[in-house]
């Protein structure tokens, strides 16, 4: 290792704050204030019909226009967004997958009106599709023309805007649906060298560029709250990426194997309750990645302390900003060198970590990759298996959670004390604005000029070219969003991944609880003439699955069968499934905002198919003066995020089931959980 | 006490109306007591209705190899030659809890408005053979209502066969590396179906080897089988071509079929019906008595077999009549 003698201070990282709602007049403006505060990039949140690649009057648009960031449908919406924003000094960050191809054209096209030279252009796109199968659920297509996709962005980029980093391959969103470092290690490298290997079989990057692209891949991770493992997590990615490019991909320069990473620190590990604490999780969460100056972030974003139950406001925001700051400038971290080093402690822990990550990561390649690893259901498997245990954790008080399952007693907090007010909601006029505008930009543009560009970039797909061409010429002749991913649905076809939950083996070591459970649930079975059926899915775009499937997985334990619809359902599919397959009770999972639009809807379409007398259970980050706007004599119960007693929710659900068929049962009621 | 049951309404039903169809599988599920009369008298009245232009098909193979992706690009052919389509999926339950992950519908598009088409899913439960004790039921229901009935259901080798004594078709879904699957054929531990499909033929240097394997298969079949060559078709779901291919094998086995006596071989496979709910009942012992399946298949041989539980009430009173004169020849023996 070399090391340095002088005591220059060292450069802070990006603050970036992940942002974005209601439209991009709104967003623009949020944009400007956070800058003003000190904010030195940006970070783009879209709404979820963007990153599905639907138009904002889409069926399945409906109830989250706007909800989750800023709904992104052509030029002028980006023009609008980077309205007194100059493209070619602001780093951007832009969290889009299924369709990044099509949003850096936009980004493109409106920084080359902007005035501004394209090679400058600075900042990152997320373009990795593989952890979205896997976790986030905003893909589109399978997964052989999305890698063509994300190449075709990487290979673009390394010839046209070489700055920009045309990828960021996450390990953030593994660690949210339960990976253990072991498994985000592992897992994310694979991604990497699976990204790696489909750019160097083509044949528009010159084997010479090959080590450029190397240096272009970026990493996005995450933070959790157990920080001396985190740190050395950190240390190891570092490490063994340093290693792989090197002897794998044969990496000469020691800056192009640089692991360059940004982060947003954990938000599954933020409660609901006593919300203030959350604070300090997102402090020692921030540590691990900025205290290593040889594993150090390049760019971080904080989470808001009241993320676990709504959209952080313009105040939220700033005093995340403000934690960055004052780490930055206030404390003494950036004059020291790398302070762990000759640390026996911390390298025990990152050799540890390491052969670990080897071994898994081997065995992937050996499996044929993070593809086959991925269709073959093996990692999404092992992630949901980890998530489970790790419920199971936090159920029985192994991992305590501060005032969630420990010190549970405490005074209201003043934070909260006007729920209402303790966060940002987003007006529901937003989105017949949002349809309107919509409808006028399709007005006003040239019908010939887009269909001739939409058949362009058809034409270019089949012809195996770069999609990056076609699609700026699409972004500047007017084409929409929905416009342009439907052109590739058309020829790619669109793809549902593995879920990862039948894999999932029942632990043989039940507890009292669960066999109680068991017991209840048999004699309502037999009250019932058939076993116990629930249906659980996902209306809207979110695909925030992981609640939904250790529900399944749960569910199943106890003895249940469960019908698995996944993600992205219309309401009307959710009713006709609960019909064909005659369900007992329904359970709706809902992340993003939207119940108040969606709830109603799925309702109205079990009515019309004779279905009101079956329940429906929720789950979802569903604030409480939300719920007595909802029908609840059919929605009978409504689960948060810090209902972590699994055991409860499927006792609560089997007594729904009871009561909504008049049928008593005898077995005793204890079984309330562990807690 | 519970919530008294819908009635259960023919005509709509036979117009594959959803909502009255669903009511019916409900009826058909239901195992108390007190619903069994009109559950029996549900499957005669269906079994009168069944639908004479029906196929029923059987998708199995392996668990991974895509059978749910490839039933969901199946769909669209069957509904663009305009056929209407029940589908039955079967997933095993845990042995553990009872518990089922049916998982098969994410898999599956379809248009929610579109009247044709009908998907129920159901667990095994601790039912031996693959499929579940109320799949029989469940398919005279869609056998009077649908054009094409497809069971999809996990298979793996020896003790999974049970699914060709209920459909007309069995397509075998194998990928490339499916060595063991294709052994057991061979070897004949495995009975050999009429459609063979290798899925995710895209993975092309693997798919080619494999070949050779179904090729081998083929060999033996077609030899073994009188008239019907072993259909091989290569598909891949994921990217949708080899379908149409498969889906003429299929309509062509059905044809091979009505040409010969379907009805002969499904009024066997109803036989086989009768046989396992008095197997399941009377367990070994009752089979026994009776002088093993064998005998009980050829005393139900000429039966014209409407309603199979009143089959089993026939071999039940056979049954009650063989103990007690069992009973009475071993206490005129024990009097000598």
């Amino acid at each position: 290792m070399e090391k340095k003698v002088n005591q220059i201070k060292d450069k802070p990282w990006l603050m970036r704050t992940y942002s974005g709602y209601a439209s991009a007049k709104e967003s623009n403006n949020l944009y400007r204030g956070n800058m003003a505060k000190g904010q030195t990039g940006l970070s783009i949140a879209f709404d979820l019909p963007t990153q599905t690649g639907y138009d904002s009057d889409h069926i399945l648009a409906h109830g989250e226009v706007g909800k989750l960031g800023v709904p992104m449908r052509n030029y002028e919406d980006m023009e609008v967004l980077f309205d007194q924003i100059p493209m070619e000094k602001i780093n951007t960050s832009m969290t889009i997958n299924a369709p990044t191809a099509w949003v850096l054209a936009l980004y493109i096209a409106t920084a080359k009106k902007q005035g501004a030279d394209i090679s400058g252009l600075r900042g990152t796109i997320q373009n990795d599709i593989l952890k979205e199968y896997l976790s986030r659920g905003t893909y589109i297509f399978p997964p052989k023309p999305s890698m063509r996709l994300t190449a075709d962005v990487i290979s673009y980029a390394v010839n046209n805007i070489p700055k920009w980093n045309p990828i960021n391959i996450c390990s953030y969103h593994l660690q949210e649906s339960g990976a253990t470092p072991v498994q985000e290690l592992a897992y994310t490298l694979a991604n990497a060298m699976t990204v790696l290997d489909s750019v160097k079989e083509r044949d528009d990057v010159r084997p010479e560029d090959f080590p450029k692209v190397v240096g272009r891949i970026s990493f996005f991770l995450n933070a959790g709250i157990r920080f001396v493992e985190e740190i050395c997590k950190v240390r190891v990615f570092t490490k063994m990426w340093d290693r792989i490019c090197r002897d794998h991909y044969g990496v000469e320069d020691p800056k192009l194997r640089k692991f360059r990473y940004g982060v947003q620190v954990n938000s599954l590990g933020l409660t609901e309750r006593q919300p203030e604490n959350n604070i300090a999780r997102i402090i020692y969460e921030f540590l691990s990645v900025v205290l290593s100056k040889n594993a150090r972030a390049r760019s971080i974003q904080l989470p808001a302390w009241n993320e676990a139950f709504g959209l952080p406001r313009k105040w939220d925001q700033q005093w995340s900003l403000r934690l960055q700051q004052i780490m930055a400038f206030e404390t003494d971290l950036l004059e020291y060198d790398d302070i762990f080093e000759g640390s026996e402690v911390i390298s025990k822990k990152e050799k540890e970590l390491a052969e670990e990550a080897e071994a898994e990561l081997k065995m992937i390649m050996e499996m044929g990759g993070a593809i086959e690893a991925l269709e073959n259901g093996y990692m999404k498997r092992n992630l949901v298996k980890s998530n489970a245990k790790r419920l199971r954790e936090i159920e029985t008080g192994k991992r305590i959670v501060a005032g969630v399952n420990k010190f549970i007693e405490g005074e209201p907090s003043p934070l909260t004390e006007n729920t209402a007010q303790s966060f940002l909601t987003v007006d529901d006029a937003v989105e017949a604005q949002q349809i309107s505008s919509l409808k006028r930009f399709r007005k006003s543009r040239d019908p010939n000029k887009v269909t001739f560009a939409l058949d362009h970039l058809r034409e270019s797909i089949m012809a195996q070219e770069n999609i990056m061409v076609a699609s700026i010429k699409c972004a500047e002749a007017g084409v929409t969003t929905g416009e342009w991913a439907d052109t590739l649905r058309d020829v790619f076809g669109e793809y549902r991944a593995p879920t990862g939950i039948s894999g999932v083996l029942i632990g043989k070591l039940d507890n009292d609880n669960v066999l109680r459970l068991r017991a209840k649930i048999q004699q309502l079975n037999e009250a019932l003439g058939r076993n116990l059926k629930l249906l659980i899915g996902k209306p809207g775009l979110d695909g925030h699955s992981n609640g939904a499937e250790q529900i399944a997985v749960k569910a199943r334990e106890v003895g249940m069968e469960v019908v698995y619809e996944g993600i992205r359902l219309t309401p009307e599919k959710i009713a006709e499934s609960a019909l064909q397959e005659g369900v007992h009770v329904v359970g709706l999972s809902i992340l993003s905002g939207s119940h108040l639009s969606l709830v109603p809807e799925v309702i109205g379409c079990m009515k019309q198919r004779g279905l009101e007398s079956i329940p429906i259970v929720m789950g979802g980050i569903i604030p409480k003066q939300d719920i007595p706007k909802m029908d609840l004599n059919i929605i009978r119960r409504v689960y948060a995020p810090k209902d972590f007693d699994l055991n409860k929710i499927m006792n609560e659900i089997t007594d729904v089931v009871a009561h909504a068929n008049n049928i008593e049962l005898s077995v005793t009621e204890d079984n309330t959980g562990d807690s | 006490m519970t919530v008294k049951p819908p009635d259960i309404k023919l005509d709509e039903i036979l117009k594959g109306e959803k909502v009255a169809v669903a009511q019916a599988l409900n009826l058909l599920e239901d195992k108390k007591p007190s619903s069994l009369a009109r559950r029996v008298k549900l499957v005669e009245t269906l079994s009168l209705n069944a639908k004479p232009e029906r196929h029923i098909i059987g998708i199995t193979g392996p668990p991974g190899v895509g059978k749910s992706t490839l039933l969901s690009r199946i769909i669209p052919v069957y509904r663009d030659q305009k056929k209407s389509i029940g589908i039955i999926t079967v997933d095993p339950s845990s042995k553990m809890s009872g518990g089922a992950l049916l998982g098969d519908r994410t898999r599956i598009s379809y248009d929610p408005k579109d009247a044709d088409i009908f998907i129920r899913s159901m667990a095994a439960g601790y039912h031996l053979g693959g499929l579940a004790w109320r799949t029989r039921q469940c398919l005279t229901l869609f056998e009077s209502i649908y054009d094409r009935i497809i069971i999809e259901t996990v298979g793996v080798g020896q003790s999974e066969t049970e699914i060709e004594d209920v459909v007309d078709t069995v397509v075998f879904v194998v990928q490339p590396g499916s060595g063991d699957v294709l052994q057991f054929m061979k070897a004949g531990i495995m009975e050999i179906p009429h459609i063979l499909v290798m899925n995710k033929a895209d993975r092309k240097t693997l798919a080619e080897k494999s070949k050779n394997d179904l090729e081998a298969v083929a060999s033996i079949a077609n030899t073994d089988m009188e008239e019907w060559n072993l259909a091989l078709t290569m598909t891949s779901a994921l990217e949708g071509w080899g379908v149409d291919a498969l889906v003429t094998a299929i309509e062509k086995h059905g044809l091979y079929l009505n040409e010969r006596n379907i009805s002969e071989k499904r009024r066997q496979n109803r036989i086989k019906w009768v046989h396992m709910i008095f197997r399941e009942r009377f367990g070994s012992f009752g089979v026994d008595m009776l002088g093993g399946e064998k005998n009980i298949l050829r005393l139900l041989k000429y039966a014209d077999i409407i309603n199979p539980f009143e089959e089993v009430q026939t071999l039940e009173k056979m049954l009650w009549k063989a103990i007690s004169d069992s009973r009475l020849a071993a206490s005129a023996s024990s009097a000598i």
